[in-house]
């Protein structure tokens, strides 16, 4: 019998899981869970598959992060969730106002979690997300408040919205914030260096500073780990390691497309492919697709081309916007990608993003897809 | 003893029921409290730095509480409510 497929899904009023059939053609959907609660992200671990975690909050409610150990059947609360040190003043201190990306860790360093959150905040659990720490090389850096200034940021609050560990070296990690771009560390997450050169950042009076890009998802090629794939507020870019710049691979895209949008999927067995959903950046930037028709594009040549792959999509009068955890891959042969709207519709393609078709609609603001083998 | 006025929002943590009670000098101590008998119910409500969170609201009988460090009366009623949030 064929491996199943299940999706898990985080949106503005709680989380889904769809499990495929073994042939990824009818998909059954189970929940809500923790309906009305805000899930930006829920995760498998992939070391241990019946080891679940959701990020949420609701619109009253603190943050926090349930836990399931088998497989989502029971949940539980984590006893201490990510939160900032208690600082002396009070009212300019920082405290997490939701945790927005949950990394499972090294494979080696099992039950070990990594925690991004607003405001910029790098968390670390040791105990499979029951208790966390935070991670004072980053939160308490002596540059944190000119890399993670208050002041900026997504209409959710600034973030650190992502941590990509090295699967060569557990203490090689990298992460993305949207106020200062990204940052390498080289000694498990105690010390960290920008990692921005040759990145836009339109916004500031120096276009290309060492940090203040808006780096909105990076991604590991995972048959060669020193590929980064980088999908930034002002364009798409690419860096060959131990290289530091950046190239803006985005240039080969069509003018009239742009390289504008939230979120880059490698394919997870060729380093020279990958897949961007583009959005509108023009103007007052609308951040929706294209002259109102969806498609992706799909690099084979590690960005020096791209094709745009829109079979099965609406032709005309459609808006989606695709946040930055919400467009994925599984691992299948041919691969199968699956994209979240923020209206609240699923697609996918069973064909490396030949043809799309649409598997849920109704859901509210899809937040998070992430496609997992059922345990 | 103090008389504790759970919101729906929390009725998670106290399986449901409305009305409980908790005990001590402050309203920090009492949800303290609380939260022994509802474990992460006080974070939901307080934030890391003691910060009541932004659409929470606390009340000692029909005064609103801003500082969870206040004192609060033995038999005096906590009152918390969860204030308009949007859609």
């Amino acid at each position: 019998m064929s491996q199943t497929t299940q999706l898990l899904v985080g949106t503005r009023k709680g989380a889904w899981v769809y499990r495929d059939d073994g042939a990824r053609k009818a998909w059954r959907a189970e929940g809500p869970l923790f309906l009305g609660q805000i899930v930006s992200h829920y995760v498998q671990d992939p070391r241990n598959p019946r080891i679940q975690l959701i990020a949420a909050k609701t619109g009253h409610l603190g943050p926090t992060i349930f836990r399931s150990l088998d497989a989502g059947a029971t949940w539980t609360e984590a006893s201490r969730p990510p939160a900032f040190p208690k600082a002396s003043d009070p009212q300019t201190a920082r405290a997490v106002d939701h945790t927005f990306w949950l990394q499972p860790g090294h494979a080696d360093e099992a039950g070990v979690w990594w925690a991004g959150a607003s405001p910029p905040g790098l968390f670390v659990s040791d105990d499979n997300g029951a208790t966390w720490e935070s991670v004072a090389g980053f939160n308490d850096h002596p540059m944190y408040g000119k890399w993670a200034p208050s002041d900026s940021g997504t209409p959710d609050g600034p973030l650190l919205n992502q941590i990509v560990i090295d699967p060569r070296d557990a203490a090689h990690m990298y992460l993305a914030t949207s106020t200062g771009g990204v940052f390498e560390s080289g000694d498990r997450a105690k010390t960290w260096v920008p990692l921005n050169k040759g990145v836009e950042a339109n916004f500031m009076p120096d276009p290309y500073p060492e940090y203040g890009q808006d780096a909105h998802f990076i991604a590991l090629a995972p048959t060669n780990p020193d590929r980064i794939w980088q999908q930034n507020h002002c364009g798409i870019y690419r860096l060959d390691r131990p290289g530091e710049m950046w190239e803006r691979i985005g240039k080969a895209m069509p003018s009239e497309i742009g390289d504008v949008g939230f979120t880059i999927t490698p394919h997870p067995r060729d380093a020279d492919t990958a897949w961007v959903f583009p959005m509108d950046g023009t103007d007052v930037w609308p951040r929706t697709s294209p002259g109102g028709r969806p498609a992706v594009y799909r690099t084979t040549d590690a960005g020096a081309s791209w094709r745009r792959q829109d079979r099965g999509f609406p032709l005309e009068q459609g808006w989606f916007t695709v946040k930055r955890q919400a467009f994925c891959a599984d691992e299948a042969d041919p691969l199968g990608l699956y994209l979240g709207t923020t209206g609240g519709e699923m697609w996918m393609s069973d064909d490396e993003g030949e043809a799309w078709r649409p598997i849920a609609a109704h859901l509210p603001e899809i937040y998070s897809v992430v496609a997992a083998p059922t345990p | 003893m103090n008389p504790v006025w759970i919101p729906s929002q929390l009725h998670a943590y106290t399986g449901g029921v409305s009305r409980v009670e908790a005990s001590g000098p402050t309203i920090d101590a009492v949800l303290d409290d609380l939260d022994r008998r509802f474990p992460g119910l006080k974070f939901r409500v307080v934030d890391e730095q003691g910060r009541i969170r932004p659409h929470m609201r606390l009340f000692v009988g029909r005064q609103a509480a801003r500082d969870i460090g206040a004192p609060i009366a033995q038999g005096a009623e906590l009152l918390i409510f969860g204030a308009l949030s949007g859609g």
